[in-house]
């Protein structure tokens, strides 16, 4: 019998040899004259496992990892036999880190071939758009708007009052774009989707495009991920072979086509309308808001502008009903969040859970603490523009209010660790730094704000009048926060801010006017 | 120069240039496309963009010198890009940044006298829960140590 194999394709998997180990089975097979069939698949986001291969067995998938080259032959040997082997998981929906998870969106994500249309379908694929298509456009936007569904970029903006609008819109041409410039530091789950499970992203965007009345739209993927953009536009490719892009979508009248464009390297383009500008052909300059893109977008049309991960469970949405998705998480963040651990941490990966864990349980728990096995010291939550969150304020759950209420964002999910070798003063100014090199250069607290900060910073680590210079940092964070034009200069002060009040220790010596206030 | 890349060749400029001109927001597609088979950005080929897309010089200059991929020199035969971003620090890649720069006796940016190896910094590949990673030629390599580091330098040397 064909044993059948799944090796991800998965960029993060790939890194740490994913693709020796596939070339390795299919080479000692060849020798063995052993029958096998080999899968490349997303990764299921248990990177510290990867490559993890899994076999089909009459108990369900088994997974087996980390696995390397050198193990091949032995897994093999152990897969055409009892299954018994060192590296051997357990079957792999059983695996605790997995089983502890809510997956609505990341479902099928190293579970299916994403170069497959019919594998996509035996998975529930499509089910939202079929669904969508017995519909009127006012009742799809009942329901994304019932489901609570909130931007996952970061900004959180509430999906279905976006949707409505450029629904209301009037226009010759509508828009749809995905945002896939996933450009944070720690954050992965864009890459991940795009890569494991690229037809959800496509369904997502083709119900978008039906309930607005938009026939095209563009997926904007960063340069920095060339497996995605390979995974996208083979899986397009498959979409408009099954008729599913193109004119007359799964046989109805509407149309609707999908084209990838790659982004050149700007971390700003991952600002909306930056991204418009990049998309146009211009340079990434952002635009002063109104109009907003939603009344005039992309080529001034009316333009739905959205993150990944919004697109991505959209299809659920529409699949299970709206209620099946707001019954998950807490306060005003309905859904589940797929949240990215990475940095300095053990157990990293792609963790979907319903909003409302704790940091520390993400952390600690889920984490399980530094690779290093050092202390945590500090978590950066948010991406470069999010805040440095010390042990005090670990009980905070992953809520877009709550993170707010405590000076932080949750942004796109991503969750940094450091240990405590941490230096939170260069921590500061690498974000100073960062907001330098990719400012676009349009407003001045974010261009010049943000290098006069780099030299300000460098003053205190140099100990030269360090009370002064705080208060010039303190000043010119207000300054960037309230005078920027977008969030780059805007929340740059995030990180600085946070680690100056949560780290103060690593600022040089406590300034006099402090000391007096006491 | 770097192995694999066409010369500069106004007749294929030209018909690279044509052959993307009539995309919506042709620019970075055909800025892409020039560097993907000269490997940089020619200059002579900024005033011919700008005819086929009738814009000015400026204006196409400008988009050129505002992205960080765009090249306006061929880099080294090998490009070796050490993600430098908050995720791969904290996984230890200041060290390992600072490793491969005394390797090669240049800093992020350059590239090497014998033209060889272009480091470069990068930030994020977004293979964050695998950090710190790297980039060598479009190859993607994640859980770097010293050991790693060595051997893509050493690689990137040959």
């Amino acid at each position: 019998m064909t044993m059948r194999i799944f090796i991800p394709r998965d960029a993060g998997a790939v890194a740490v040899g994913a693709d020796d180990v596939a070339l390795a089975f299919a080479q000692a097979a060849a020798a063995r004259g052993a029958a096998i069939e080999i899968v490349r698949t997303g990764s299921r986001g248990l990177y510290w496992l990867e490559p993890m291969v899994e076999l089909t067995t009459a108990q369900g998938r088994v997974a087996f990892g980390p696995v390397t080259a050198a193990d091949v032959p032995s897994l093999l040997d152990a897969m055409a036999g009892n299954g018994q082997h060192a590296l051997r998981l357990g079957v792999t929906d059983e695996i605790a880190w997995l089983k502890r998870q809510t997956r609505l969106t990341f479902a099928r994500c190293g579970v299916i071939d994403p170069r497959s249309v019919d594998d996509y379908r035996a998975h529930g694929g499509y089910k939202g758009l079929d669904r969508a298509l017995t519909l009127t456009s006012d009742q799809i936007l009942a329901d994304v708007t019932t489901s609570g569904l909130r931007g996952r970029g970061g900004a959180g903006f509430p999906t279905g009052i976006k949707w409505k609008t450029v629904a209301q819109a009037s226009a010759d041409r509508k828009y749809i774009v995905c945002n896939a410039d996933e450009g944070d530091s720690g954050t992965f789950a864009d890459r991940m989707i795009m890569e494991g499970d690229p037809f959800v992203v496509i369904e997502g965007m083709t119900i978008a495009g039906i309930t607005v009345g938009a026939t095209k739209g563009y997926i904007y993927i960063r340069s920095e991920y060339p497996h995605a953009v390979a995974a996208m536009n083979a899986a397009i490719a498959g979409a408009r072979r099954a008729g599913l892009l193109g004119k007359r979508i799964g046989g109805s009248a509407h149309e609707f086509d999908l084209e990838v464009r790659v982004g050149a390297g700007a971390y700003v383009c991952g600002e909306e309308t930056s991204l418009l500008e990049s998309l146009e052909g211009r340079r990434g300059i952002v635009r002063a808001k109104p109009p907003l893109p939603a009344h005039k977008g992309l080529f001034g049309r009316p333009s739905v502008i959205n993150n990944v991960l919004s697109f991505a469970a959209i299809p659920f949405i529409l699949d299970n009903g709206a209620k099946a998705y707001a019954d998950f998480g807490m306060g005003r963040s309905r859904g589940t969040m797929p949240i990215q651990l990475a940095g300095n941490i053990k157990y990293g990966g792609l963790f979907e859970t319903a909003f409302g864990v704790t940091l520390g349980e993400l952390v600690d728990e889920i984490g399980g603490g530094t690779l290093t096995g050092r202390e945590v010291r500090a978590v950066q939550v948010g991406g470069p523009l999010g805040a440095y969150f010390p042990r005090a304020l670990f009980d905070t759950p992953f809520d877009y209010e709550a993170f707010a209420a405590r000076d932080g964002l949750i942004g796109h999910g991503g969750v940094v660790v450091f240990d405590d070798t941490v230096d939170m003063v260069k921590q500061a100014r690498f974000a100073m730094e960062f907001c330098a090199i990719e400012s676009c250069g349009k407003c001045t607290p974010c261009r010049i704000g943000s290098t006069r900060g780099v030299e300000t910073i460098n003053k205190i680590i140099n100990g030269e009048r360090v009370a002064e210079n705080l208060a010039v940092i303190e000043d010119l964070c207000n300054t960037m926060k309230f005078g920027s034009l977008c969030a780059l200069g805007g929340f740059t002060p995030y990180p600085v801010m946070s680690a100056l009040k949560h780290f103060r220790e690593d600022f040089g010596p406590a300034p006099a006017r402090l000391q007096a206030a006491e | 120069m770097t192995v694999g890349y066409e010369p500069w060749d106004r007749a294929r400029g030209a018909e690279i240039i044509a052959e993307h001109a009539g995309l919506e927001g042709a620019t970075l597609v055909i800025l892409h496309a020039l560097q993907e088979a000269f490997g940089y950005v020619p200059e002579p080929a900024i005033p011919m963009v700008a005819e086929a897309l009738n814009l000015s010089r400026a204006e196409v200059h400008g988009v050129f010198t505002f992205y960080h991929d765009f090249r306006k020199q061929p880099a080294g035969r090998h490009v070796l890009k050490l993600c430098r971003a908050e995720a791969c620090q904290a996984a230890g890649g200041d060290r390992l940044a600072a490793r491969a720069e005394a390797k090669l006796g240049v800093a992020l940016g350059n590239t090497t006298a014998d033209e060889r190896v272009t480091l470069e910094p990068i930030y994020c590949l977004g293979l964050c829960a695998t950090a710190p990673s790297a980039m060598l030629d479009g190859r993607v390599v994640g859980r770097l140590d010293e050991a790693r580091i060595d051997a893509l330098v050493a690689e990137a040397q040959r």
